[in-house]
């Protein structure tokens, strides 16, 4: 298959390997921020491959698992709304929220609907110009563009059913907070092959600078992965950190600027609340002035009640790379992802749900 | 003007059996149904398979077939898996009102080239109208029975360790068919289902070696789920080996798109063979012969490590761990 063979080549996959266990030397923690690149990893067993002096850390990159309880309420009780329909990646559907979860609502009465793309979410309202539909915006750099771009046609083609929840968030600024936490020393970062293709790799640029260590942007498939990890090893020995990319095929330095200038066309920076890690300023993508009348939090009066979190769940240490999945005493005995205790389970790109799927024993 | 089937078709009345005598009951007539008594009786002696299966597919048309050629399959090959030689069926039909006749006919087509396929016949069967939304379209059981040669044993739970696993062909062709026309999800793909009746793959393989230990078609929940659930009953480990299993190019490319694992794609007309390891080369050039079994390999062998849990080896050298599947497939979402 063309662009997938290549980047699955055994050769090239082997001599990356022997690469990197001739180039390590010294103790080294990654950490990936993207939960794309987390289940890539461990799906194809990655973390056996590489030196044992290097660790592999999953940051707050699953779009789902990052999702505050108090926003998650806020979508699950909107579906509760008379004459709603809510519409909403599939992986939100099992996520528990304090209460309840979006699947519980659905079978309970609620008009729920997974879409695979918002244009299906702004179709649905179109067809159903009796009800209010509601998008629940979740996800990164990587799904704002599409988001503000439903939002345009949905005001071009004067869509009056149509709102959205931002619960957006940024990929740059959770970096910052991860390493100004410091609960982990981390030696390098492989930076997100999706955000950065919509936003390049100007942003990270603070890392080298500010922090002293090496972020280099990967894909996904088991070659760009074992680059990005023998490029920041080779970095960590040579002591000269530095932002690179190791997916040229698809990112820029200047990320999109098409992407961008729909994302600033419509959003505006503010603060984001964060599953583990509580409200982090300037992190999230808030919805601007103008597009005002598509905000289902001003819209809509929704008081879903104080946030819960699960007893026992560290989804929250887990997200900050301060615990494996492995480490929570609920992990395989009682969170599964049949039962998911906490949103790491439950996503497929989450930690716990990729460590239980792909994890050997 | 398109004509429908109205609730009326389902009363027990005059429409009724308008609608057997024109539509269902001439394709499939042989002696034991067409004496239309409250049930088919017959003579029987010998060790019997008996299962049944309800279908309910969406679309009930797809590439490769449609719910009625997979209502047939789908129980026949259940029978096969038992090793048992697939003599009757029943058919039973729930119609939403508002389904197309003409849709209907087809359907019936279908399950009647299906039938002489599999060389079996429909023996009792039974039409029920729901109100519109009550049903989608039209939902099929059907119940089969088999006949067991005498001494055969073919069980989930005999696997034993050194024995090689076989796989009868490529995966995930009918789950991608089906995904590829659902509503907001439809693209363009030469891809279609597999579904097809194996019991002459079946009796081939048992005429090569009588050491067939287990038979598995892989449907909902795909591979990986059929070889935990042999894991599993046989209280063994199964290793199995990434580049041995088969894939299509088209399967695999749609899978990379929507993120999904063809192992976890469903099958129609794939079986999964536990063989003893001294008669698996054998049973596999038989199969090689059949029609449904050209693609078929050896992809993995039974261990004593690790029992009740599958493991792959990878392409470049790692393993991991092959659950179950876990819930509904969903595509991600970034």
């Amino acid at each position: 298959m063309k662009f997938i063979d290549e980047y699955r080549n055994v050769e090239l996959g082997k001599k990356l390997i022997a690469r990197i266990h001739q180039r390590s030397t010294q103790p080294a923690r990654l950490m990936e921020f993207c939960g794309g690149h987390t289940t890539a990893i461990l799906r194809h067993g990655i973390r056996q491959l590489i030196p044992q002096n290097i660790d592999m850390l999953s940051g707050p990159g699953c779009p789902v698992c990052v999702t505050a309880n108090a926003d998650l309420d806020k979508a699950i009780a909107s579906a509760h709304l008379p004459n709603t329909i809510i519409t909403t990646f599939g992986d939100m559907m099992k996520v528990p929220g304090s209460h309840s979860s979006l699947q519980q609502a659905k079978a309970e009465g609620a008009d729920i609907h997974v879409v695979y793309s918002t244009q299906d979410a702004l179709q649905i309202a179109q067809d159903n110009p009796q009800s209010s539909v509601i998008f629940i915006g979740i996800g990164f750099e990587t799904t704002a563009p599409t988001i503000a771009a439903s939002i345009l046609e949905a005001e071009q083609k004067g869509i009056k059913n149509f709102y959205i929840f931002s619960f957006l968030k940024l990929c740059p600024p959770v970096i910052k907070a991860i390493l100004n936490l410091g609960e982990v020393r981390l030696n390098g970062i492989i930076g997100p092959g999706h955000v950065s293709t919509i936003i390049g790799s100007h942003p990270y640029e603070f890392i080298p600078k500010e922090y002293g260590i090496g972020c280099v942007i990967s894909g996904f498939e088991p070659l760009d992965i074992l680059l990005c990890i023998d490029k920041l090893v080779e970095q960590i020995e040579g002591d000269q950190p530095q932002v690179e990319i190791a997916y040229r095929r698809s990112v820029k330095p200047g990320g999109n600027r098409r992407a961008l200038d729909l994302m600033n066309e419509v959003f505006e920076i503010g603060e984001a609340n964060w599953r583990g890690m509580g409200t982090i300023p300037a992190s999230g993508l808030k919805l601007k002035r103008k597009y005002q009348r598509f905000n289902a939090e001003q819209i809509f009066s929704i008081d879903p009640g104080p946030p819960r979190e699960p007893k026992g769940c560290i989804c929250g240490e887990i997200l900050r790379g301060i615990k494996m999945p492995t480490e929570c005493k609920l992990f395989r005995r009682i969170c599964t992802p049949e039962h998911p205790v906490g949103p790491c389970m439950v996503s497929s790109e989450g930690a716990c749900a990729a460590y239980y799927q792909y994890g050997v024993n | 003007m398109n004509k429908t089937i109205l609730l009326a078709h389902g009363s027990g009345g005059k429409l009724s059996h308008e609608l057997l005598e024109k539509n269902l009951l001439p394709p499939f007539s042989n002696p034991l149904l067409d004496k239309l008594d409250d049930s088919a009786v017959f003579e029987f002696s010998g060790r019997l398979a008996f299962t049944t299966d309800s279908y309910v597919v969406n679309p009930i048309f797809f590439p490769g077939g449609d719910i009625g050629k997979l209502a047939v399959c789908g129980t026949v090959n259940d029978l096969a898996m038992s090793g048992a030689k697939p003599l009757y069926l029943s058919v039973s039909l729930v119609i939403e009102e508002g389904l197309l006749i003409e849709k209907l006919e087809r359907i019936i087509k279908s399950i009647k080239a299906a039938t002489k396929k599999a060389e079996i016949i429909i023996i009792t069967g039974d039409t029920k109208v729901v109100n519109r939304g009550n049903a989608d379209k039209l939902f099929i059981n059907t119940s089969g029975l088999g006949i067991i040669p005498p001494q055969l044993d073919i069980s989930g739970a005999n696997a034993r360790v050194s024995d090689k696993i076989i796989l009868s062909g490529n995966i995930g062709d009918h789950g991608m068919a089906v995904m590829s026309q659902r509503e907001g999800l439809k693209f363009s793909t030469p891809i279609k289902s597999d579904c097809a009746p194996l019991n002459k793959l079946v009796s081939q393989m048992l005429e090569a070696s009588s050491q067939i230990h287990c038979l598995r078609d892989p449907t909902r929940g795909g591979l990986a789920t059929t070889l935990n659930e042999l894991a599993k009953q046989s209280n063994v480990g199964i290793t199995i080996e990434e580049e041995k299993v088969p894939v299509a190019e088209a399967v695999r490319a749609a899978c990379e798109l929507l993120g999904f694992d063809p192992l976890y794609i469903a099958n129609e007309g794939k079986l999964v063979a536990i063989v003893d390891s001294a008669h698996a080369e054998s049973v596999l050039a038989k199969m090689k012969q059949n029609r449904y079994g050209t693609n078929a390999s050896i992809i993995g062998e039974v261990t004593s490590d690790h029992p009740g849990r599958v493991i792959m080896k990878t392409r470049l050298g790692a393993s991991r761990i092959i659950d179950m599947l876990s819930g509904e497939l969903l595509p991600r979402i970034c």
